[in-house]
This record gives C-alpha cells, sequence and structure tokens, in this order.
C-alpha cells in the first residue's frame, strides 16, 4: 500500500469521527439552549418523567435486587477463601453504591429509554411529524429533545438510588436468609460503612447517565435515516452509543470521585 | 404572493431543483403536476423553510423568507401533509388544535377544544372521534382531520402534499372537494402538489408542471388540455411515450 492510500484510509475515518463529535456537540448546545428560553412544554416534560421514571423502575429494581443478591454470594464464596466472609455487607454496600447501582441502573435506562426515544423520534421523522411540528411553529428540540433530556437527566439519580437501596436489600436478603448473617449487624454495618461520597457519587453518576441515554435516543431519532430499516438502525445505533458511554462516563468519574 | 427564483437544490450528486421559477398570486390555488423525484415536495418545504435552498430567492409579500420571523411567517401557514403527519400520542382533537393549544395563537383548552370539534365537524368528522386516537382512524379519516389540523388556525396559506395518495377514488373525490371548499371559503391562497390528474382538475386554479428540476409549462387549469407543451400531454394522459423518459 502506498502511503497517499494508508493516510487516506487512516483519514477518512478520524474525518468521521470528528463530524461525528462536532454534531453531536452542535446537537447538545442546541437542546440545552432551550433550557431558559420560553415556551416551556411542561406536560410533555411530565409524560416524559412518567415514562423515563416511573415505567424504569420495575426492570432498575429487578436488575438490582439479583445483583445484590449475587454480589453477596461472591463475596462469602470468595472471601471464604482467606477468612474473610464478614466483609459481604461492606463490600455489597460499596459495590452496588458506588458501582453496580448507577452501571445498572445507567444501562437498563439505555436499554429501555434510549432504544424507545430513539424509536418514537425516528418514527415521527419518517412519518414527517417532525416536519408537521415546525410548520405549527414548534421547535421539535425544544418539544421533543429538551423535555426528555431533562426527565431522564431529573429521573437518573432517583432511579439510582432506588438501585442502590434495592440492590443492598438483595444483597441482605441472601446473606440473612441464605447465609446466616444477622440481621441487626448486617444493616449496621452497610449503615457504619457508606460514606457521603459514595452516595454524591452515586447520584451524580445517574444524572449524567440518564443525560447521556436521552441526548443519544434523541440524537439517533433526529437524524435517523429513512424507512423501517433508518428507524432500526437509528435504535440500534442509539442504545450501543448510549451504553459505551455511559461505561466511559463511570469511568471517568469514579476517577474524579475516588483517585484525587 | 409566493414567488420563487431561480431557486437550486442539490441533495449530494442528485440536483434536485435547478432554477424553479414560480409565482403564486394571493387568493389562488395553484397545484404543481410532475412525476415522482421531479422535485416537488422539495419545492414546497423549500418555501416552508423544512429545505434550505442552495441558491435562489423565496418570497412572500416581497419579504424573503429565509429572513422572516420564524414564527409570525409559519402562523399565516397551514399544511396537510402526505400521510396526515398526525402525532401518535395525541388525542384527534388535540391534533386539529394542536397550535391553539401553544405558542403565539394559544386559547384556553375549552375554547381550542371547541374550535376543534368545529373543524373536524367542517371536514365531515363527527365530535365523536375527537377524543380518540389516529391509529383508530382509516386513511380516509386521518385525511381529513390533517385537514381540520391545517386548517384550524385559519391560515392565509394552505399547502397540500399529495392529498389523495393512497385513498379510493370515491374518497379522493370528497377530500378534493373539501379542499376546494375550503380554500374558497377562506379565500386561501393554496399550493398544491400532486400527480393525480383528477385532483388537479377539481382544485386548481392554475397548473404548474415541474420536470427535472425547472417548471416547464404554467398556466390556468382551463388551457392545460390544449396547451400543446409536449411535457404536459405526455403527463396528463399517462402515455409511456414522450419526450419524458419512463422507466421500464
Amino acid at each position: 500500500m502506498n502511503p497517499a492510500a494508508l493516510l487516506a484510509a487512516l483519514g477518512r475515518p478520524a474525518l468521521a469521527l470528528l463530524a461525528a463529535i462536532g454534531r453531536l456537540t452542535l446537537f447538545v448546545t442546541d437542546t440545552l439552549s432551550h433550557l431558559f428560553r420560553p415556551p416551556f412544554y411542561l406536560r410533555e416534560l411530565r409524560d416524559a418523567l412518567i415514562s423515563v421514571g416511573y415505567f424504569s423502575l420495575p426492570v432498575v429494581g429487578l436488575t438490582a435486587f439479583f445483583t445484590g443478591g449475587a454480589l453477596a454470594l461472591q463475596i462469602y464464596s470468595g472471601g471464604a477463601r482467606f477468612n474473610a466472609e464478614a466483609v459481604v455487607p461492606q463490600i455489597v454496600a460499596i459495590g452496588m453504591v458506588r458501582e453496580l447501582g448507577p452501571v445498572l441502573a445507567g444501562l437498563m435506562i439505555a436499554a429501555r429509554v434510549t432504544s424507545s426515544i430513539a424509536a418514537e423520534i425516528a418514527t415521527m421523522k419518517v412519518t414527517e411529524q417532525i416536519d408537521a411540528l415546525v410548520t405549527l411553529s414548534t421547535n421539535p428540540m425544544k418539544y421533543l429533545t429538551l423535555p426528555r433530556v431533562l426527565a431522564a437527566t431529573i429521573a437518573g439519580p432517583i432511579l439510582v438510588g432506588i438501585a442502590d437501596i434495592i440492590g443492598i436489600f438483595g444483597g441482605y436478603t441472601v446473606a440473612t436468609g441464605r447465609l446466616g448473617f444477622n440481621t441487626a449487624a448486617y444493616l449496621q454495618n452497610t449503615v457504619d460503612f457508606i460514606q457521603f461520597t459514595d452516595i454524591t457519587s452515586s447520584l451524580v453518576k445517574g444524572a449524567v447517565f440518564g443525560f447521556i441515554a436521552a441526548m443519544m435516543g434523541c440524537y439517533y431519532g433526529m437524524n435517523s435515516g429513512r424507512g423501517a430499516q433508518g428507524v432500526g438502525r437509528a435504535t440500534k445505533l442509539s442504545v450501543v452509543a448510549a451504553a459505551v458511554m455511559i461505561l466511559a462516563a463511570n469511568y471517568m468519574l469514579t476517577g474524579l470521585f475516588f483517585t484525587s | 404572493m409566493i414567488k420563487l427564483d431561480n431557486v437550486y437544490k442539490s441533495f449530494g450528486s442528485n440536483h434536485v431543483l435547478r432554477g424553479v421559477d414560480l409565482e403564486i398570486p394571493r387568493g389562488e390555488s395553484m397545484v404543481v403536476i410532475g412525476g415522482s423525484g421531479t422535485g416537488k415536495s422539495v419545492t414546497l418545504k423549500s418555501v416552508l423553510g423544512l429545505v434550505t435552498p442552495d441558491s435562489g430567492t423565496i418570497t412572500l409579500d416581497g419579504e424573503d423568507v429565509t429572513k422572516a420571523e420564524r414564527d409570525a411567517f409559519l402562523a399565516r401557514f397551514g399544511m396537510l401533509f402526505q400521510g396526515g403527519a398526525l402525532f401518535d400520542s395525541l388525542t384527534i382533537w388535540e391534533n386539529v388544535a394542536f397550535r391553539l393549544l401553544r405558542g403565539s395563537l394559544k386559547r384556553p383548552k375549552a375554547e381550542a377544544r371547541e374550535i376543534a370539534i368545529e373543524k373536524l365537524r367542517r371536514v365531515g368528522l363527527k365530535p365523536e372521534v375527537a377524543d380518540q386516537f389516529p391509529s383508530e382512524l382509516s386513511g380516509g379519516m386521518q385525511k381529513r382531520v390533517g385537514l381540520a389540523r391545517a386548517i384550524a388556525a385559519e391560515p392565509e396559506i394552505i399547502f397540500f402534499d399529495e392529498p389523495t395518495t393512497g385513498l379510493d377514488p370515491i374518497m379522493s373525490g370528497v377530500i378534493n372537494e373539501l379542499i376546494r371548499e375550503i380554500v374558497v371559503e377562506m379565500g386561501a391562497t393554496a399550493m398544491t402538489i400532486t400527480h393525480d390528474m383528477t385532483s388537479v382538475r377539481a382544485i386548481a386554479d392554475k397548473v404548474a408542471m415541474l420536470h427535472e428540476g425547472v417548471i416547464q409549462w404554467t398556466g390556468p387549469v382551463s388551457e392545460m388540455d390544449t396547451c400543446g407543451d409536449p411535457y404536459v400531454e405526455q403527463f396528463i394522459h399517462g402515455r409511456a411515450e414522450g419526450p419524458i423518459e419512463a422507466v421500464r
């Protein structure tokens, strides 16, 4: 391969990546620019809060409960190798609050909310509903994107907080029901071990992950291609992008909170 | 008056509009005809600002549409979309009254609902459909709802994008008649794009034939059959042979 062709092969994807980052940055800026400019669509915000927050509760709760339970079993059997079975409450608590609660809730929001937002907005685009909004003097970014992003950013920390509690409860159920831990001692160890920073980091992660999840759904929905294939592709890409960005953001936030 | 002057628009290597010149005087019903993919929808969307032309100017009453204040500009328009483009998540009356429930034309909810029901009645729908959702209605009924939404705020200018596509001949006739009646009774300026010749004859005062990105012919509908333009003749008679290449 000649050097020019090699450079071109490297340059094309690099340029495409930069263009995509630029488009996404403009999209985010455009969305946030509507935050303090009327009109405000409060009914859409309320509907989005119910859809993103309330209806995500079962899937987030179940995921957290089973993960908390599995975590208790793993720590118990792993800890038994060096006589450290007693650390189950502390590790379940720190594991759920610092990492598993936010990440699992974030990924569940990405699976449930990002996909549904992307599919809904992409379908609206394909069926000219977005154009119809414009002709009816309504800015689609203000009417569709902002309420969803705002709702997910508000619902994210609440869902993560609930995931943390249910996850710890999952661990507690398994530890006290199957592994013979004392109920009062388990709860006391959990409460004693969790610090304020753990909770703050958990809730901040929830807000950031909710923001990413809704933003990706809106971005790919608004930029979807034509027809059923376009809607399918937008939905798939939105979930993949949201999941990867949530995991990357989790690494950065963990670094920010716990390695200074 | 709406005036398009030397409007060009390309999507990548696809040169859709190649210098469109068109004038639609106030209160006139202009129908733009042409085959699929000739740029009819792009022309209409360019006027509304849904598509930005690469060059050329579009003016409304002498004012460049790209420089007009968007809300005030769009408040003068109503549009019936090809597939209706009704909002799935809203009830029929909320769709019709969409503009009256928010923005500069906002009214109290009860008043907006009353207007929506009156407009539904105007397009031949009973008040009972008001609380249904778009997915519960047939294609023809959805078109009527789309029409009711287009006229709900009493616009000066109404655009119709393929108003009879996908409808049976009788329902097409009903929609054509409704469009004609409403345009006349409101005194609105209308621009319709279609390739349904029955619609053209029912709706148009004037006709413009768009082919290969330019207006090939324009004139009163009464002169359409005798204009002698080979493109128009081939199109209105649906002939495979002629200057318009047909893909077999």
